[in-house]
């Protein structure tokens, strides 16, 4: 480490003091070579001097508001700099040029290492990695300070266009580009998959439910902070054998426990022979996707469950069904589906009802939001419901207030365990 | 001293970056003054590019002269007698080119409104300098510098140039007599382009190089018709060769010189009637005051370290061509220099090129523009590469151009067939390497030049017929 004295240099302008306006370091700081050191104001302008140097400042010279002249210690270094001056990689200015040729051998007897050879870099380049646009094009966009890595070029391979410029700075930057061409990535095949086996059965359901049902949806957005807290708590006590609860399980059991005051929602509508159905039994369809398509496997008697054992017999009968030993029984006799909408988020959907069923809840992903309390803005873990009803069998209103009811309940869970 | 002159824009060098910077900066309504020690134009215009050119071109009519003089002629054309040079009258030919390019620089700037000093400045600040000129001391005080100052020359210490037995570039082109034989040490694209002419010329030439090629900026499909020409016209190339010194031997009009070499371990010597010191160039950042402007030095402490917009790390104080880093070419200076002189005019300017030729006039003359195929590869391209030999083009063979046995050769990326360079190596390609960079700089796609009409019978239907290679459906190669 060797001293340095950084004195203030000629700043140009024909001036010969300045003024300190602000020091960037103080003695004892470590600083890095062009890291700024300090602001100085001359009667032209105020320049921000960067250090010459990597190493330690041991003094400066002049509180802010002095007048320093030119030539004048203004700051005291230790520093390595004398013994490696290139010890540390230049942040190098020019990407456009290559990256200097290391010194070549030349044809030298001398023992000191001859100079390196001047030639001309082969080249340049840059095509790669910067944004394609012709030099008429980048021209303008500096001279209206526009990124252009920001503006979506139309052309050919990305290439940006005066167009994608025109309409980039038309819109202040709220458009990225002119309409687009996508010349290069213009895709032109086709696949022809057949529909058959599950995929036909899943059509064809779809067919029946979509097009007989009158759907309705509704959503919700439901408190879910204290379901969080005791399924965190039940979570953390639970031994070995049981499941690691979700959501899910306590949605379960408190369909059926309210169940019996909605009769009108566990139900099948056998509209051929005009009869509804309704169950005493909640047996919740859980809508599963597997490698082959969508299965819903049903969890038989939640009501006669406790959280556990309905967390258990979902993973049992969703697991079936996705490695395909799930028995008949498994997938039939639902009163009721719910579809999990949670992992890919999403704020709403109108999942389609199971035919014959009249009724299916959709559940989101829970995330904490700002919510109004009692006039102050506190972070809640939400949860979204989104559910649909068979409209010829369940009013709006009903529907409604099955949902109402389910929100009550997952806000305030120790009602589900009364 | 004398009387003190204050400009906008003073600019340190006349070469090919100082001048277009003077010259723009006038352009702009800037008060420019121009100072420089030597004749205006700089090294690419008294005593490199241009005067070397012109050497080649004479050279090249001597060598198609001696086709026609020999046995039986060529191409039904023949000639009595053996053609002579006359190497003084040629220099002074090509002097009086330059003398024209020199006076045509000097009226440009003049006509633009930009003042020429004639003298060697010395700085004391980053913004002022004194002028030593023929009528006295000039000072000088600008608000803004463009330090230009070109690079010159590199000496051997142990075999310094005394331009009578041991030459640079320089003396090469101001040479009185033809030699009868030389040396060249330093086998990159100076020592070469001479080396061509002279052995055109009829001089015995030997290159003597110290890595394991010659022309190591070029790669090797790229250098080999090169090598080849060396070959077939007698030129003697050691590689892996390192000059150990000369000595003068010999009495009166009989003295030569003797280079020594050694060469995987062993000592060489060849006596020859000149030695020309071709090892690189170096930037001109001494003796001007540099150490007076603050300005600072690069990592390496070899170029004034730029930004992309050839600012200093002195405000107002900017850098240019060769004196402010690689590449060093006039062109890129030049470059620099229109940008510089906008810049301090108030435009929003940045150095932003795609590519920046390079072209070495040898025989056969070799361009490139953008990456290699290998340059490519090494920053992850997945690439397609076309070669069009020009052994296939109709032109190339009615002007005896597939002679050298020269291609063009054109990088894409795979994905979005984007050009990203092409060489071309050739007799009289030099010229094609327009269209190379144009593409470049526009972003064009192997479609872009496919799609374009190229004229019949030329030289650059081997660029569209490469693309077109490259895509993998050339016409007239299988």
């Amino acid at each position: 480490m060797g001293k340095q004295v950084f004195k203030l240099p000629d700043i140009g302008e024909g001036v010969v003091e300045g003024e300190v306006v602000q020091w960037h370091v103080a003695a004892g700081d470590t600083v890095t070579e062009d890291d700024p050191i300090v602001d100085v104001m001359t009667d032209k302008a105020t320049v921000t001097i960067p250090s010459p140097v990597t190493g330690v400042v041991t003094s400066l010279s002049g509180d802010v508001g002095d007048m320093v002249a030119v030539g004048s210690t203004l700051v005291e270094f230790d520093s390595d700099a004398d013994a490696a001056p290139a010890s540390k990689p230049e942040a190098e200015p020019e990407a456009a040029s290559p990256p200097t040729p290391p010194p070549a051998p030349e044809p030298a007897a001398d023992p000191t290492p001859a100079p390196a050879a001047a030639k001309p870099a082969p080249a340049l380049a840059a095509a790669s990695s910067k944004v394609l646009a012709s030099p008429a094009i980048r021209r303008r966009a500096r001279e209206a300070g526009v990124d252009l890595s920001q503006v979506r070029g139309s052309g050919p391979a990305g290439r940006v266009r005066h167009a994608d410029l025109d309409a980039y700075i038309a819109a202040d930057g709220a458009v990225t580009g002119a309409a687009p061409s996508s010349y290069s990535t213009k895709r032109t095949d086709v696949t022809e998959v057949k529909v058959v086996g599950l995929r036909r059965k899943i059509a064809e359901q779809m067919t029946i439910s979509k097009s007989t049902i009158p759907h309705f949806s509704y959503f919700e957005e439901v408190d879910v902070t204290e379901l969080e807290a005791l399924r965190q708590v039940l979570n953390a006590s639970r031994d070995e054998s049981q499941p690691k609860l979700t959501y899910l399980p306590f949605i379960m059991l408190a369909l059926s426990r309210i169940m019996p005051e909605h009769p009108e929602c566990n139900a099948n509508y056998d509209d051929q022979g005009g009869v509804v159905a309704r169950h005493g039994a909640v047996h919740i369809g859980i809508a599963t996707q597997t490698d082959r398509g969508l299965y819903v496997p049903v969890v038989k008697h939640v009501e006669a469950m406790d959280a556990w054992q309905a967390a258990a017999e979902m993973q049992r009968v969703a697991s079936a069904a996705r490695d395909g030993t799930a028995s008949l029984e498994d997938l039939t006799g639902s009163t009721f589906t719910i579809t999990s909408l949670g992992r890919d988020g999403g704020l709403g959907a109108t999942p389609i009802i199971n035919h014959p069923e009249v009724a299916i809840l959709g559940v989101h992903k829970a995330r904490d939001m700002p919510v109004v309390r009692d006039g102050q803005i506190v972070v809640r873990r939400i949860m979204n419901l989104s559910s649909s009803f068979d409209h010829r069998v369940v009013d709006g209103a009903d529907g409604a207030a099955l949902v109402q009811h389910l929100r009550r309940m997952l806000e305030h869970p120790a009602l589900i365990f009364m | 001293m004398g009387e003190t002159r204050r400009c906008d824009v003073l600019v340190v060098g006349a070469g090919p970056g100082g001048y277009v910077a003077a010259i723009r900066a006038a352009q702009l309504g800037l008060r420019t003054i121009i100072v420089e020690a030597d004749k205006a134009g700089g090294t690419c215009l008294i005593r490199g590019c241009i005067p070397s050119k012109a050497i080649i071109h004479a050279a090249e009519r001597f060598e198609h002269l001696r086709q026609h003089a020999s046995e039986g002629g060529h191409m039904g054309i023949s000639v009595d007698g053996e053609p002579g040079v006359d190497m003084a009258a040629m220099v002074s030919w090509k002097d009086s080119i330059v003398e024209r390019l020199n006076k045509g620089v000097e009226a440009l700037l003049k006509g633009a409104g930009a003042e020429l000093v004639k003298g060697w400045a010395t700085f004391e600040g980053a913004k002022r300098c004194t002028v030593e000129t023929a009528d006295g001391t000039v000072g000088i005080e600008a608000e803004n510098v463009i330090i230009a100052t070109g690079s010159s020359h590199i000496d051997l210490p142990f075999m310094p140039c005394d331009e009578e037995f041991i030459l640079s570039s320089t003396g090469a082109l101001d040479l009185e007599r033809l030699p009868k034989s030389a040396a060249i040490v330093g086998g990159g694209y100076i020592g070469l382009e001479l080396g061509c002419a002279l052995a055109k010329l009829g001089t015995e030439v030997t290159v003597v190089e110290g890595l394991d090629s010659i022309l190591a900026i070029m790669d090797a499909e790229l250098r080999r018709p090169l090598e080849i020409w060396l070959k077939k016209h007698g030129v003697a190339v050691h590689t892996n060769a390192l000059a150990r010194g000369t000595e003068i031997k010999g009495k009166g009009a009989a003295r030569k010189v003797e280079l020594t070499f050694e060469k995987a371990g062993e000592e060489h010597s060849i006596k020859v009637d000149k030695v020309l010191v071709t090892v690189g160039r170096k930037p001109n950042t001494k003796g001007w005051g540099l150490e007076n402007t603050g300005v600072r030095m690069d990592a390496a402490g070899r170029f004034i370290r730029i930004d992309r917009r050839c600012r200093t790390s002195v405000p107002g104080v900017y850098a240019i061509g060769d004196v402010a880093g690689e590449p060093m070419l006039a062109h890129k200076a030049s470059a620099e220099g229109e940008m510089v002189a906008e810049i301090i005019a108030g435009h929003e300017r940045e150095f932003d090129k795609v590519a920046i030729p390079a072209i070495v006039f040898t025989e056969p003359e070799i361009i490139s523009v953008g990456l290699t195929p290998h340059e490519a590869e090494e920053r992850g391209e997945q690439i397609i590469v076309g070669k069009f030999p020009f052994a296939a083009s109709g032109r190339a063979l009615s002007i005896e151009a597939e002679k050298t046995g020269g291609f063009v050769r054109v990088t894409a990326r795979e994905s979005d067939h984007v050009i990203l360079g092409v060489q071309a190596v050739g007799t009289h390609v030099a010229e094609m390497h327009a269209e190379f960079v144009l593409a470049l700089e526009m972003g064009a796609l192997l479609e872009d030049v496919a799609g374009t009409v190229h004229a019949h019978p030329t030289m650059s239907e081997a660029f569209h017929e490469s693309v077109l290679k490259t895509l993998g459906h050339a016409i007239h190669i299988g």
